[in-house]
């Protein structure tokens, strides 16, 4: 019975076995690209990891619903499940990890997580917190303006919400009616900062001083994001305005390569939350719906290991820009 | 004296202060439990309580704002930025505020508020967390601006900031909080407007602050080795400036190289080139130089980022180049 009721909760959102195994691929790259790059940052071979662990199944959960090249999206540092979704590979992220030439998001120009793709429409995202708000939102009003359906999925932490720029994006998009999305990961904290000293009252409920909706969801159940996501997105097509979704999520590593979390938090909170990791309850639900078994799961583990296996050895060998291009792209260059 | 770091110092400074003046108290973000990101509160929480360690939201504008409001009251606030970089989001409450309380106010009311924070890169983290700012927020009337280097004046600079009756910039070398130097105990505060000779020298004067300093020094040791005195100026503060002590030296040297972080254009360099044709011009041997930071966003890539910053090398070619010593 419960086997059948979980069966019924992807079709009744559209999905069929095949867009639930690439929804799972998708975690799992965005996963072991991540762990590779914590080696390799232990190794001395990359300066910098920030990490998208934990935050999988909000990132391709609402990504699943993007038509990557047509509708826009502003990423933040952690969002490599939403660029993997969107057609990024594991060599792209593994390039832009080691800065080499080839980084596709800026040929080595910036750190690592800060995504970037003219073709998939993923604006470079910026270090400091907040500010690609008010861009998504002018995003989202030139599609407006010129009568196109595009939806902006503009993404940050819970931290981000605290800064101006998020409030005067909501405002604009409210007013306008404006085909965005707005994409809280709320992993409880900001690199030491809990919930309690970072947020008043509740994000979600801040939609409504806005004029639209606003939805709290578990955000590691990524048919759960999805459903919600995909609401937001028909709406935003239809014209009907802006969306916040809350996504309750944690941050299972610490903040940065530059942390250390035990300073700040207890092992046993961290443990707890491992237990609902999302990428284990998504195959829980796989196995329950009959779509992946033991050998299936070894299958994809295998493929998915060979591919960051791959992806790191290309990158390691891959060349850095030459020091003289260093002084490109400040400007348009000349014809 | 005791060695210590330039963290050790900078810490030692606003406990002591703390300690001293109850109305001081530190607000910024991951202050309190975590220590600062780069621990330069550590332990402070513990000492003082969360009344006068505050962990504030990511609003730096926010609470910027809310500092300039406890300085006005009379509390001596003391603000982290994480990085300088973030400021630019207070930018509004800084210049447009704190700068002009005093005098939009025909004197009546005080802003008495300390800014701190790393400044300038070379540690990897690319152009939104590298910039150098000692010329942005030099330009404005109302501000002090410090840069300082040394542990000894970390700590001598933080404590006159805190007494200070004005908004001050706190313009930390970020890249350096784990070096060491000697440090006087106790009450030790130096003077804001007046530089610091590094090195005395009767060649060729070379004038910096922050980094730039350690970085001249090891281009004087190499000048030295081929028998070229150089004298190092260190600013240590940018806003007062001290002209008098750069004066000097290049009435001694007749000549003058002006190194810095930051991009050559409207920098500080620019301002200590034109102080000298202004009034050593009869003393100058050779035109005064700058060598200064590409003119690119600081790249992330180590290759990249070293072709960014200014290196020993250009200091000691460029010297030689005043010195008409081609190389
Ligand atoms: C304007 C600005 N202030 C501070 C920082 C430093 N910083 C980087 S990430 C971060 C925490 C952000 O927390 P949150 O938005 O919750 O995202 P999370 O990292 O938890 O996913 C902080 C304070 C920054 N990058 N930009
Ligand atoms: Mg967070």
């Amino acid at each position: 019975m419960a086997i059948r009721e979980t069966q019924r909760r992807h079709e009744a959102l559209g999905l069929d076995e095949d867009d639930l195994l690439r929804m799972y691929r998708h975690m799992l790259l965005a996963r072991r690209v991540d762990e590779r790059m914590w080696i390799l940052n232990r190794q001395g071979k990359a300066a910098f990891v920030i990490s998208c662990q934990g935050q999988e199944a909000a990132q391709v959960g609402a990504a699943y619903n993007l038509r990557p090249g047509y509708d826009y999206v502003y990423p933040y540092y952690r969002d490599a499940g939403i660029v993997i979704t969107l057609g990024m590979t594991a060599r792209d992220q593994l390039l832009s990890l080691l800065a080499r030439a080839e980084d596709p998001n800026s040929g080595g120009r910036q750190m690592p997580g800060h995504f970037s793709s003219r073709e998939l429409n993923i604006v470079t995202a910026s270090a400091p917190i907040g500010v690609q708000y008010p861009q998504a939102v002018g995003s989202a009003m030139a599609f407006k303006m010129r009568g196109e359906d595009g939806v902006v999925l503009a993404c940050g932490g819970e931290a981000s919400t605290s800064e101006g720029d998020w409030h005067e994006a909501m405002n604009f998009a409210g007013i306008h009616d404006l085909p965005v999305i707005f994409l809280i990961q709320n992993n409880v904290y900001a690199i030491s900062v809990p919930e309690n000293l970072q947020v008043a009252g509740r994000i979600v409920d801040r939609a409504a001083g806005y004029g639209f909706p606003g939805v709290e969801v578990d955000g590691n159940d990524v048919l759960a994001v999805y459903k919600v996501a995909k609401e937001a997105f028909e709406r935003a097509r239809r014209g009907e305005g802006p969306t916040l979704i809350e996504a309750k999520t944690y941050r299972m590593t610490a903040h940065s390569s530059d942390d250390d979390d035990r300073r700040y938090r207890e092992r046993e909170e961290v443990e707890e939350w491992r237990k609902k990791d999302p990428i284990l309850r998504f195959k829980q639900y796989l196995h329950g719906a009959g779509v992946l078994d033991d050998a299936k799961e070894r299958e994809i583990e295998e493929e998915i290991r060979a591919e960051v296996d791959e992806a790191t050895e290309y990158a390691e060998n891959a060349p850095y820009a030459d020091p003289e291009s260093a002084m490109r792209y400040v400007y348009a260059e000349e014809e | 004296m005791a060695e210590k770091t330039y963290r050790e110092a900078l810490k030692e400074a606003m406990t002591e202060e703390m300690e001293r003046d109850e109305s001081v108290l530190l607000l910024g973000e991951d202050i309190g439990v975590y220590g600062g990101t780069h621990l330069i509160t550590d332990g402070l929480l513990d000492m003082f309580g969360k009344k006068r360690v505050i962990d504030t939201p990511i609003s730096e504008a926010g609470f910027t704002g809310a500092a300039i409001g406890m300085a006005m009251m009379g509390l001596r606030p003391v603000v982290e930025m994480m990085t300088w970089n973030f400021s630019f989001i207070a930018a509004d409450q800084i210049i447009q505020n704190a700068a002009k309380v005093r005098y939009f106010s025909g004197g009546q009311v005080q802003v008495p508020l300390v800014i701190r924070g790393p400044n300038g890169g070379g540690v990897q983290l690319s152009a939104q967390h590298t910039h150098s700012l000692e010329s942005f927020y030099g330009h404005f009337p109302g501000l002090k601006v410090v840069a300082p280097v040394t542990p000894a004046d970390v700590k001598g600079m933080m404590i006159s900031s805190i007494r200070d009756p004005n908004p001050v910039i706190f313009l930390e070398a970020g890249a350096l909080y784990g070096t060491r130097g000697e440090v006087p105990e106790g009450e030790h505060t130096v003077p804001f407007g007046k530089a610091r000779v590094a090195r005395e020298g009767s060649d060729v004067t070379l004038v910096a602050y922050g980094r730039q300093v350690l970085l001249c020094e090891r281009a004087a040791e190499r000048l030295a080795e081929d028998g070229i005195e150089a004298e190092v100026i260190d600013l240590r503060s940018i806003r007062p400036l001290d002209e008098e002590t750069v004066i000097e030296s290049v009435r001694k040297t007749h000549r003058a190289v002006s190194v810095q972080e930051q991009w050559r254009y409207y920098g500080v360099s620019s301002e200590i080139a034109a102080i000298i044709q202004e009034k050593a011009f009869d003393y100058l041997d050779a035109p005064v130089e700058r060598v200064s930071g590409a003119e690119v966003p600081a790249p992330y890539a180590r290759n990249l980022e070293l072709m960014c910053f200014p290196s020993e090398e250009q200091v000691v070619e460029v010297a030689r180049r005043v010195l008409y010593q081609e190389v």
